[in-house]
């Protein structure tokens, strides 16, 4: 079996494959891209929130005949986003559910004059009332979406918790919070759009989804698939926020390439890119559980609400995925999820890496030290108590078949901190400090790939072909934006192949080009695609085998030669392979009931933070985090995945908050959207364990998104630790715990100079 | 990028001469424009309503620093890597040198001026509080000659100064006399690099006895341009420090500080926490070093 | 109003160049625009992400913040100018090996910093190098191994420091 072999490739930390390229400046994103005849195209937005358009009119003092202008009439197809539900309108044609809703594209030769045509067009509304908070959009007065505000909703059952509350020992509730948080890729939104009668349509962008980006362009112009055309260029770093906005500036870039007759360049500027494109889903998350004396777990009730924002876009699968994660790591007989995303006002809420899991792992992780605050018992032991193990069932009935090896990441985790000695000084010094420090804890999971059925619904298709001129070519529509794509199926294909990295390259990610090997999103890529990669490499050796009298052993000159001869024989030589779920699994969308996903990768993380009494802010010192995702496919690269959630965990955890006025986002600008910088962000220490999964590739599970979860609770639980006060919110900002914490000792270290 | 380079005139003269001279036949017509780092933000976010700018930057008569035996002189051109580089500005001014170093990031340091830093008046201005405390003199030219003013006055309202549309800040007079002076300075901001104060507070005092003879303390983000906090400093004057002073003081810069709410922070944690700076300062050179 | 453009002259990566373009064109725009040299980026447009860092005359600048008719005559270092016929610079094989860059779009502007830093300080504390980058934003790595890789190349150039591992 592949995923206990010793391998030469897979394992190693191969170096990135276009890391030269983007080291040298020769990395081609889509603003460096230039196309003859090329216009730039804006974007004319809502300055309301919530309203009828009852009126567009273009100031007269523009001459107008140099630009092309596009509105909802201009739309040859359906205006909508095509994504899980059609709600969201291209462009709005007769109303405004938010603040930056597109509604006017305008394009022209010259940027500069562009500014000035945007605020020529003017816009006039009849205004309704918006709703703003969760709150206001459970009171379901105004109506803002469908027939009762409500985008999706779960109920997850198992056992029966209301019986279980009478025999508890000890019955604690909480209610916790999460605020929106920015992506902040580096590089803003953008793409280039083109038309031609003959051609269809062609997109070339900043995104993770072709073929997400080619089903919307279908809808909006009405065309067969072979008449569109998406092409990812490098982009600079996408977390989620490159998963379906892409398939709205797509629409726009094509629209205005139609009308215009001419390629037209869409590149949003940091403002613009603030303030209309999607975050991360606010929620409200309660809960109530109940334990025995010992700790137990006996039963837990959580209602979860996230805030969706204006259309539906992808709010019901994050909070599919946030329900899945409600109840954390741990065995519970009794559970009741009932799990709600509700309409507001604001820019829709998006994809953002963890995709409701950071939310629900914030409420559990954080609750879970209360109750063992309210225990009085050692959070750790709390959680060691509780812990899934081996054959146990989650809250939907998913029995643990894989290994859980929680306990270890935790021991190991506790010991390469020094938990226990650091908590130990820390109570000794903190007395005597104007600066407190404490030691949390964070034990969680994350679903590896789509969740449910999803997987099957998706039925990707990937592989590899060979070239003439000696390539191997990954054939994929997943794509690269920094997090190892590139590089980790390259090393399958060479490592199934019996090939040097070298001799396999990334077919263009272009729909043109390469199958629908899925999205680029719920840690998949290299577990779901990687196993399709090392099949389809297989798959080929063996035909190659069979049919053009390849070797048991074999240097790449032979591999060639006998591609030669395949093709000869046979034409292309391709290898194709299709999902196929692993066996045993199954998932029951009716009744939320079965195997919510294919695998689980388990982390504990815990962090080191310093509270400042006088200015009541939180430094995280120094970070740990212990996983298992599986087979690591390169070290260098995991080991960047992590230290990069982490730092985007920490983020969300103490500093980015976005500060809406009226629906609007306020604080649009990198200057006043706070992420931690290098002085920022402490040492982070990152170890792996490893248990290679059968049916991921060479082993891998899914890791991009479980580092994310667990900083914010295990940050705040360490704030709890040092300063004894509990904050149940996040972002938790130092205005946050002015007030809340105890008189300031006096300073031990006076800052004179 | 929203700016239009188009819609802007740019030129420099290249001399200080040149500058003056221009200034001089339009009043108010031309805008002064140094390491940019102000005025480009403005510029890219389409807010830059100034047409005429005329370059200061490469002018060798703005950007010196000289060191005198009362005083160490900065040209308003000089940048913050200049001062952060000097070595008798860290031997003496370390608040200042401490300062420069609280200035965005190396790339605007290497860019951003002191003169820029003053005219530009944000209330939050990182260089401002220590050169309060300092007693600083401004230097400003015109064509018609010079005249210098106390820093403490340059300041007459939000991002107003004392000059004309004709003038230029020319340099900043810093006094040698702070031999055996405790100094203390505090930059809270939004995060630990790249931030803007969400307040900040330098002091510097002499103590005689115990008995508080001389004081000077300032702060950013706490009113509408960067201030001396006067009533404080009479709150300690000739006094020795104790429990009873260190509530006086601290009752005395709440009743005069004047913070408000922001996209940054909020006016009352600006209040406590200016209090609770001041009170760690105080507390360093307190008998016992504890008092609260 | 139609101004007149300047004809403005510089040294970009040893090779002297002459433009003509409105005065307020920003640097970064002359760099990527009317030069092709598109390995620097733009991020924020507010000299806060870093991604335009460019080094002229020696100092580290964002180069979005630079209208061009300041760098007149100046010598300008991009990241294209980094490596010399064919072969990367030390930082540029660190970032490599080391894992300092993932999606590539602050990896210029970064680079940039870490030269300048090296520059001026060639063996630079953890602490330092934390301030010599700070002004450079990237959300993909936490900075670890960015940090990891200018040690790395201090380690290679100088054969020297032993290399600590991703502790700050």
């Amino acid at each position: 079996m592949s995923t206990s072999a010793k391998t030469r490739i897979v394992g190693s930390s191969v170096p990135r494959k276009e890391g030269v390229d983007k080291l040298t400046g020769r990395a081609r994103y889509v603003d460096d891209m230039h196309l003859e005849g090329m216009w730039h195209g804006v974007t004319v937005r809502s300055a309301i929130a919530r309203g009828l358009i009852r009126s567009i009119t273009f100031n007269p003092g523009i001459d107008w005949s140099e630009f092309t202008v596009v509105t909802a009439a201009d739309i040859p197809g359906k205006n909508h986003i095509q994504l899980i539900f059609s709600d969201q309108p291209c462009l709005a044609a007769d109303q405004v559910n938010h603040c930056e809703e597109a509604i006017v594209l305008l394009a022209h030769p010259n940027r500069q004059r562009l500014r000035e045509a945007i605020a020529a067009v003017h816009i006039e509304y009849d205004p309704l009332p918006p709703v703003f908070t969760i709150e206001e959009s459970e009171r379901q007065d105004p109506i803002v979406w469908g027939a009762d505000n409500l985008f999706k909703s779960f109920l997850l059952e198992k056992g029966n918790v209301d019986d279980a509350w009478a025999g508890a020992a000890h019955v604690i509730e909480g209610e916790y919070r999460t605020g929106a948080q920015e992506h902040l890729y580096i590089e803003n939104n953008g793409v280039i759009g083109e038309y031609s009668e003959a051609e269809g349509v062609t997109v070339w962008g900043s995104l993770q989804c072709p073929y997400y980006v080619h089903k919307s362009l279908m809808a909006v112009f009405g065309l067969p698939e072979d008449k569109v055309r998406v092409i990812q260029t490098e982009t600079g770093g996408a977390f989620g926020g490159k998963e379906d906005f892409p398939s709205v500036i797509g629409s726009h870039a094509a629209l205005l390439a139609r009308k215009a007759g001419r390629p037209v360049k869409m590149i949003y500027d940091r403002l613009e890119d603030l303030a209309a494109t999607p975050k991360r889903h606010p929620s409200r998350i309660r809960h109530r559980t109940a334990v025995d004396a010992s700790g137990k777990l006996l039963a837990m009730d959580i209602d979860l609400a996230t805030d969706g924002g204006a259309y539906s876009t992808l709010s019901s699968t994050v909070l599919s995925r946030a329900t899945l994660h409600a109840c954390g790591p741990y065995y519970c007989p009794n559970v009741r999820v009932r799990s709600r995303s509700w309409a507001t006002n604001t820019v829709p809420y998006g994809a953002f890496r963890g995709f409701g899991a950071p939310q629900a792992t914030f409420a559990i992780e954080r609750h879970i030290d209360e109750i063992a605050a309210a225990l009085a018992m050692d959070p750790v032991e709390l959680r060691r108590r509780n812990f899934l193990r081996d054959g146990m069932t989650t809250a939907t009935q998913q029995v643990m078949r894989e290994s859980v090896i929680l306990e270890e990441l935790l021991d190991r985790a506790l010991r390469e901190s020094d938990y226990y000695g650091r908590k130990k000084r820390f109570a000794l010094e903190n007395p005597n400090n104007a600066i407190r420090r404490g030691m949390g804890i964070a034990a969680f999971f994350h679903g590896s790939g789509f969740t449910g059925s999803g997987e099957r619904y998706l039925n990707s298709l990937a592989g590899i072909d060979v070239t003439p001129e000696k390539e191997v070519r990954v054939l994929v529509s997943s794509t690269e934006f920094g997090q190892g794509t590139n590089t980790i199926l390259t090393q399958i294909a060479a490592e199934a192949l019996g090939l040097d990295a070298a001799h396999v390259v990334m077919a263009p990610p272009d729909t043109r080009v390469v199958p629908n090997s899925g999205p680029t999103v719920a840690s998949r890529t290299a577990m779901v695609v990687g196993k399709l990669i090392e099949r389809a490499s297989l798959q080929l050796l063996r035909r190659l085998r069979e049919q053009a009298r390849l070797g048991g052993e074999f240097d790449s000159d032979e591999f060639f030669s006998a591609c030669e001869r395949l093709r000869s024989s046979c034409g292309d030589v391709v290898s194709l392979c299709r999902y196929e779920a692993p066996p045993d699994i199954f998932w029951d969308d009716q009744k939320y009931q079965g195997e919510a996903y294919p695998a689980f990768a388990w982390s504990v993380q815990i962090a080191q933070v310093a509270v400042d009494t006088l200015t009541y802010a939180a430094q995280v010192e120094e970070f740990w985090s212990v996983q298992e995702a599986g087979r690591v496919l390169n070290p260098v690269l995991a080991g960047g995945q992590i230290e990069g959630g982490i730092a985007q965990g920490i983020g969300y955890a103490l500093y980015e908050k976005v500060q809406w006025q009226d629906g609007h986002m306020r604080n649009n600008q990198m200057t006043n959207y706070i992420m931690p910088t290098a002085e920022d962000v402490p040492p982070i220490h990152v170890y792996f364990e490893e248990i290679p999964f059968r049916h991921g590739g060479f082993g891998a599970k899914g890791i991009g998104e479980l580092p994310h979860d667990g900083p914010a609770p295990a940050v705040l639980n360490a704030i709890r630790d040092a300063t004894g006060v509990s904050f149940h919110a996040i972002p938790l900002l130092p205005e946050d715990m002015l007030g809340k914490l105890a008189v300031p000792a006096p300073a031990e270290e006076p800052a004179t100079v | 990028m929203r700016g239009d380079p188009q819609a802007h005139q740019l030129v420099a003269p290249g001399t200080l001469h040149g500058v003056l001279s221009l200034l001089a036949e339009e009043p108010g017509a031309w805008t002064p424009i140094a390491g940019g780092t102000e005025l480009m933000v403005a510029y890219a976010a389409g807010r830059l309503n100034h047409r005429k700018l005329v370059s200061l930057w490469g002018i060798p008569d703005l950007r010196w620093i000289e060191v005198s035996t009362d005083s160490v002189v900065i040209a308003a051109g000089a940048t913050f890597r200049d001062l952060r580089d000097h070595p008798a500005i860290a031997a003496e001014f370390p608040l200042l040198a401490k300062a420069a170093g609280w200035i965005g990031s190396i790339a605007n340091q290497s860019r951003a001026t002191l003169g820029g830093n003053l005219v530009n008046g944000s209330p939050a201005a990182d260089s401002s509080p220590a050169l309060l405390v300092y007693d600083a003199e401004v230097e400003m030219i015109s064509a018609c000659g010079r005249r210098r003013a106390p820093y403490r006055e340059f300041h007459i309202g939000y991002k107003r100064n004392l000059l004309a549309p004709d003038e230029l800040l020319y340099a900043v007079h810093v006094p040698r006399r702070n031999a055996g002076q405790r100094q203390y300075i505090r930059k809270v901001g939004t995060r630990r690099a790249m931030a803007i104060s969400k307040t900040a507070l330098a002091g510097r005092v002499l103590l005689q006895n115990r008995v508080v003879q001389e004081i000077r303390l300032a702060a950013a983000s706490v009113a509408a341009f960067p201030a001396r906090l006067y009533r404080a400093e009479d709150a300690l004057l000739g006094k020795a420090i104790s429990p009873e002073t260190m509530r006086a003081t601290r009752a005395a810069l709440l009743s005069e500080i004047v913070p408000i709410d922001d996209i940054r922070s909020t006016a009352e944690y600006r209040r406590v926490v200016t209090a609770n700076l001041l009170q760690e300062f105080l507390s360093s050179f307190a008998p016992d070093g504890t008092i609260r | 109003m139609t101004l007149s453009y300047s004809s403005i002259e510089f040294v970009v990566n040893r090779e002297r160049c002459q433009v003509s373009v409105p005065p307020m064109k920003r640097l970064l725009d002359v760099l990527r625009e009317d030069l092709g040299l598109t390995g620097t980026k733009e991020g924020c447009g507010e000299g806060e992400c870093g991604s335009c860092s460019v080094r002229v005359d020696g100092e580290l600048v964002n180069s979005c913040m630079i209208p061009v008719l300041q760098a007149q005559g100046a010598h300008i270092e991009t990241v294209e100018g980094l490596s010399k016929s064919g072969e990367l610079h030390p930082l540029q094989k660190a970032f490599l090996a080391c894992g300092g860059a993932q999606c590539g779009i602050c990896t210029p502007g970064m680079l940039m910093a870490a030269t300048h830093l090296l520059a001026q300080n060639p063996t630079p504390s953890i602490t330092e190098i934390r301030e010599g980058l700070a002004g450079n934003l990237c959300r993909c790595t936490g900075f670890v191994r960015i940090f990891d890789s200018v040690i790395a190349s201090i380690a290679q150039s100088h054969a020297g420091p032993g290399r600590k591992s991703h502790a700050g």
